[in-house]
């Protein structure tokens, strides 16, 4: 496993996301209200970059005409044809053991762990006082 | 291996080459074919504007999950509709996908289900003229479709006499939802016209024509219609066979576009069937009906099946036929099939040719 700096956490704010290409493969990092999520770009069923895809909650219904909506922005909707998937596991809402997207071990840590000789190859330098997101693949 | 790891390494091996038989072209603005309309219609429009056969004119009849029907993605950045720039349209589509050759399919403003029918048949012409001079002009892999006015046939089939022979017409399109179903002899001339001058009827899902969208009448829900664009398909054909169409214009191409194809072989099994009982109400039909199907008719790819088994998918393509099937994507919409993936089978790579580029080059004669 090699741990890849992407950014500083305030690169990423609440709602949005930032696509970065690690070890040639790209991936979306995603900050659900302060919470950070790595996926992988590439939609399982078709092969759209997933991280153009609307960031959206979950509409459900218990019953006819009684509508639900939580986890407001946790999951992301492929651009082409709709496939939901959950940030937190990669899982799409209807085929969750079938269909899923590759999703990363990701970590937010302070600039001051991140200062050994591992992550010094990172294109940019690391600062003691900011926290950053760090994606494991 | 997983499916998709199947597809990568074979689609890796050699160049992506396709000819694609569905692309929506969208204008910027209706403004775009005032040059070819005259002025008397400019007015009109700016006066009274458009009339469709069903309420909310300019309006799909269900509201879609995706504005303009459209992928997220393909919006340009210079702003205008998916599919109004030529330059992402290129980029995104033509040259990532090896598309080779790339038919125009223009929805918007059904010119085909207009109230004013000389509106209607004013609109195919500028329609048309558009088609050549903002696309195919700039972008030579493009060809157009020869749009119509199908309720005023007299309309239809001059617009189809202009184009004729114009190799930058490779088609005749139609919507299924037309006034009467479509083998009524009212709309012979066209079928005629269309021989007459060596073009296919190309006929793409959709259509304002006023009748409810699912034969259950006016659904709630897009996902319902979407699902009911193969009854629309099964009402032309089933109503191009007993009506004794295929009979009458032996060497007519028909294209069935966008309407799925799980449901061809059980259809027209259930055609024969019941013709092999009920033969003497319709002795024009000399045939049995799948015969004509098979030898008249075509279909796009485009929502490709996914029947979740590789083997069922290639069972579907040898009961239609293989020869049968033009690939398609429908970009910019959001059902959009990928080459590289929208075929969850494990093709050989002459099947997988001739699904994306053979089938089509020799159907279109663009071989010769």
């Amino acid at each position: 496993m090699t741990r890849h700096v992407v950014a500083t956490v305030d690169q990423i704010p609440p709602g949005q996301r930032l696509l970065v290409t690690l070890a040639g493969r790209e991936i979306g990092i995603f900050n659900i209200a302060g919470e950070y999520f790595a996926v992988g770009n590439r939609c399982p069923h078709n092969g759209a970059s997933l991280c153009k895809g609307r960031v959206v909650g979950l509409v459900e219904a218990s019953e006819p005409g009684s509508y639900q909506f939580s986890r407001r922005g946790e999951f992301v909707r492929c651009p082409w044809h709709g496939w939901e998937f959950d940030l937190r596991t990669g899982k799409s809402r209807c085929e969750p053991d079938r269909t899923k997207v590759r999703s990363y071990d990701l970590k937010v840590e302070p600039g001051g762990a991140l200062t050994d000789d591992t992550l010094r190859a990172e294109t940019f330098s690391v600062s003691v006082e900011q926290q950053y997101v760090v994606v494991e693949i | 291996m997983t499916m998709m790891d199947v597809e990568r390494s074979q689609s890796a091996k050699y160049r992506l080459q396709v000819i694609d038989c569905d692309i929506h072209p969208a204008m910027t603005s209706w403004k775009e074919i005032h040059p070819y309309l005259e002025k008397r219609w400019i007015d009109h429009l700016a006066v009274y504007g458009s009339h469709l056969r069903h309420a909310f004119s300019e309006a799909l009849s269900h509201p879609r999950m995706s504005p303009d029907a459209a992928r997220v993605d393909a919006y340009p950045e210079e702003g205008g509709p998916p599919g109004s720039s030529l330059d992402l349209l290129r980029k995104q589509h033509l040259d990532p996908n090896g598309v080779e050759i790339g038919m125009l399919i223009p929805l918007r403003w059904n010119p085909g289900s207009q109230r004013n029918l000389d509106l209607g048949v004013a609109l195919t012409r500028a329609m048309n003229t558009w088609q050549v001079e903002r696309w195919i002009r700039q972008e030579p892999r493009l060809r157009a479709s020869v749009l119509v006015a199908q309720e005023d046939t007299e309309g239809a089939v001059a617009e189809i006499d202009a184009r004729g022979g114009d190799p930058n017409f490779t088609q005749i399109l139609l919507l299924p939802r037309t006034d009467e179903p479509l083998g009524r002899r009212r709309y012979w001339p066209i079928f005629e016209a269309a021989v007459r001058n060596n073009l296919p009827i190309t006929i793409h899902v959709g259509g304002t024509g006023g009748h409810p969208s699912t034969a259950g009448g006016w659904s709630s829900y897009y996902m319902e219609e979407h699902h009911m664009v193969a009854q629309a398909m099964q009402a032309v054909l089933a109503s191009l066979v007993f009506e004794g169409v295929f009979e009458r214009f032996p060497t007519l191409r028909i294209v069935i576009m966008e309407g799925g194809l799980g449901w061809i072989p059980s259809f027209t099994a259930r055609m024969d069937k019941h013709w092999n009982r009920l033969r003497s109400e319709v002795p024009q039909v000399k045939r049995p009906p799948s015969e004509y199907v098979r030898e008249q008719v075509w279909f796009t790819t485009q929502p490709m099946e996914e029947p979740g088994s590789s083997a069922a998918l290639i069972d579907l393509f040898d009961r239609i036929g293989w020869d049968r099937l033009l690939f398609a994507t429908d970009y910019p919409h959001w059902d959009f099939d990928d080459p590289r993936t929208a075929f969850k089978a494990n093709l050989t790579e002459a099947q997988r040719h001739q699904l994306l580029y053979g089938n089509a080059r020799t159907f279109y004669g663009f071989d010769q």
